[in-house]
């Protein structure tokens, strides 16, 4: 890839980003009705507002300002670091965030090792003998992970796990051993579609030309697969990984809410149902700009790791 | 890395051994998907006319009965015989499967024939609202609209629909580019026919099977998606029977009513994975060629 398609690739991305940033931001003004009186009913628990406190209201939070002065501001904020505040509490939006991020990234980074150690195994096992029975249950397997709503399988293994054999905690996020069945959860969801993958590259690479190289010059057949074939077929495998950023964070959303973690996707759920329209706001504009960017990086690690990958024409 | 490890780019597995067509024969797993799809339908159909109790109506004397004879799969806390529920609520869901994926399908296969078809700045405005819309992930974009909206099932067929029809825009747009080329269009344009009717005769016929194929994959998600939001609470409201709203009101009773959260579980897996499996078999038959990018979608 030049230079030139890179600034291109560079360019295109500016311009989504703007366009999320810009949706992120009009998403509030779909509204039904009034938003200064919806939040001002809400925060009052119920009571219907004087027109001279929504009045005050909408001039203290500049909503009285033409939609493109608003998003004009909040963007020049959003690019100091400020997301402005919670409508309900004191706390900016950032320091919310900051705070529950980690319990997100924790949970993230423990259901894609889950999904790894499940599915590279599994993925092989496919590969090695293709048409067996093994291949068919593992694939089988994959079906049901894929198709499997993964707050059913949290409480399913809320049920065996902690309620009839008491292994772990139900619900919260005090310390590693609260991280357990909501990883497994997540990840087994993962595993399904990165097995999938493992088998696909495992036996794209078993029929090269080095693989039977490796085989007439009489190394055992562990050796060929776990050293050989393995270490290639990984390489596809390590940047489709990265793309299940995408299923990580819809996943996190429901598995928190299930395991009632304070992270992320709690947090985005919550501030929707109280109508904390900085906090949705926030939380929606970190979610897709993180995403955006993994996408780009994802697709210029895929083009320096097979240069006939051409990214100069589509972006996929 | 260089050498034999540039040789393994997964965009290009469009080999025919990765498929399952290899294990079985890709026509009995076609079979199977249509068989669960069919006894689901059935059921939906049948199953509430059959049924003799009523999914609504409430008896406080027989709360959070364990499956018997008289109600096979429990009661709910509120009497509620349970797999009446869910065959109303089978209904709903395929109901809903259905509309929500057919408007992703016209709404995004026309954006797709017009991006493709015009080019120029009408294709590159229309594939960068596409890829804004990709730009998130999915559940979490309809959850905010939802949200936003207020929380009924209506409004979260709508948040469904908005996001979802990107996929078969970009799916279409390059089915047209590819075919557009091919003699038989230059030759349809030549002969001086409109554009409409080049569209109509030759470019829509050409892109019906990958669009098929996605839509079947896609109702999949459009279950998972409308039960999800509606177990977070946005969608159905008790004591609408819908299969994720079920879900969530069998939460409180996990210990002494396991059958609650995990009726309701089932149903969707079993459907979720009928279409999954029809999708996967209709992709290796219908077009193996383009089996390699619909698997990115």
């Amino acid at each position: 890839m030049n230079g030139w398609h890179l600034s291109k690739r560079l360019l295109t991305m500016g311009v989504v980003l703007f366009a999320v940033s810009l949706l992120t931001y009009g998403l509030i003004f779909v509204t039904p009705g009034d938003p200064a009186r919806t939040i001002l009913t809400q925060q009052m628990g119920g009571q219907s507002p004087s027109q001279a406190a929504v009045e005050q209201f909408r001039v203290a939070n500049g909503l009285d300002d033409p939609f493109p002065m608003q998003y004009a501001r909040w963007m020049g904020d959003v690019l100091r670091g400020d997301l402005g505040q919670s409508y309900y509490s004191d706390q900016a939006v950032s320091a919310m965030i900051a705070q529950r991020l980690p319990n997100t990234i924790a949970l993230a980074v423990a259901s894609m090792l889950v999904a790894i150690v499940i599915a590279i195994p599994a993925g092989i096992a496919s590969a090695v003998e293709p048409g067996s029975r093994t291949d068919y249950a593992a694939q089988l397997g994959a079906l049901v992970g894929i198709s499997m709503p993964n707050f059913w399988l949290g409480y399913l293994l809320i049920i065996v796990c902690s309620l009839w054999l008491d292994l772990f905690p139900v619900a919260g996020a005090e310390g590693p051993e609260y991280l357990v069945l909501p990883a497994l959860t997540l990840g087994s969801g993962m595993a399904a579609v990165i097995a999938r993958l493992v088998r696909t590259a495992m036996l794209d690479v078993l029929d090269d030309a080095y693989i039977r190289t490796a085989r007439s010059k009489g190394l055992r057949e562990r050796i060929v697969v776990y050293k050989h074939a393995l270490r290639n077929a990984l390489v596809p495998v390590v940047t489709i990984v990265g793309l299940q950023l995408s299923y990580v964070l819809n996943g996190a959303v429901v598995v928190e809410v299930v395991f009632q973690r304070p992270g992320l996707g709690t947090l985005l759920v919550d501030a929707i149902f109280a109508r904390d329209y900085p906090v949705v706001q926030g939380v929606t504009l970190l979610i897709g700009v993180v995403f955006v960017v993994t996408n780009f990086v994802v697709d210029l690690t895929y083009s320096r790791l097979d240069p006939r990958i051409e990214l100069g024409g589509e972006p996929t | 890395m260089s050498g034999p490890a540039a040789d393994t780019g997964v965009r290009q597995e469009s080999d025919q051994r990765d498929e399952w067509t290899e294990v079985i024969p890709a026509d009995r797993l076609a079979q199977v998907g249509l068989g669960i799809v069919f006894i689901l339908l059935v059921l939906a159909v049948f199953g509430p006319i059959v049924s003799p109790y009523d999914p609504a109506t409430q008896d406080l004397s027989s709360r959070l009965e364990a499956p018997s004879l008289t109600h096979p799969l429990g009661t709910d806390q509120l009497g509620r015989d349970v797999l009446t529920r869910l065959l109303h609520g089978a209904r709903l869901s395929l109901g809903i499967a259905l509309a929500v994926t057919s408007v992703r399908l016209v709404v995004g296969t026309a954006v797709g024939l017009v991006a493709g078809y015009a080019g120029g700045w009408i294709d590159e405005a229309l594939m960068r609202l596409v890829d804004t819309l990709l730009a998130f992930p999915g559940i979490v974009l309809a959850l905010v609209i939802a949200g936003i909206l207020g929380p009924s099932l209506v409004n979260v067929m709508l948040a469904l629909s908005v996001v979802g029809w990107a996929s078969y825009a970009r799916l279409v747009r390059s089915s047209v580019l590819s075919v557009r080329e091919r003699e038989f269009v230059t030759v349809a344009r030549l002969l001086g026919h409109t554009r409409t009717h080049v569209t109509a005769r030759h470019l829509i016929p050409n892109v019906v099977a990958p669009v098929v194929v996605l839509a079947t994959l896609d109702i999949g998600g459009v279950i998972l998606g409308t039960a999800g939001l509606s177990f977070l609470g946005l969608g159905a409201q008790p004591p609408t029977p819908e299969w994720g709203t079920m879900l969530a009101s069998g939460r409180t009773y996990l210990r002494q009513a396991w059958w609650l959260v995990n009726a309701p579980g089932v149903c969707i897996m079993f459907t979720v994975f009928g279409f999954n499996l029809l999708g996967d078999s209709l992709r290796d038959t219908l077009s193996p060629t383009q089996s390699a990018q619909m698997e990115q979608l």
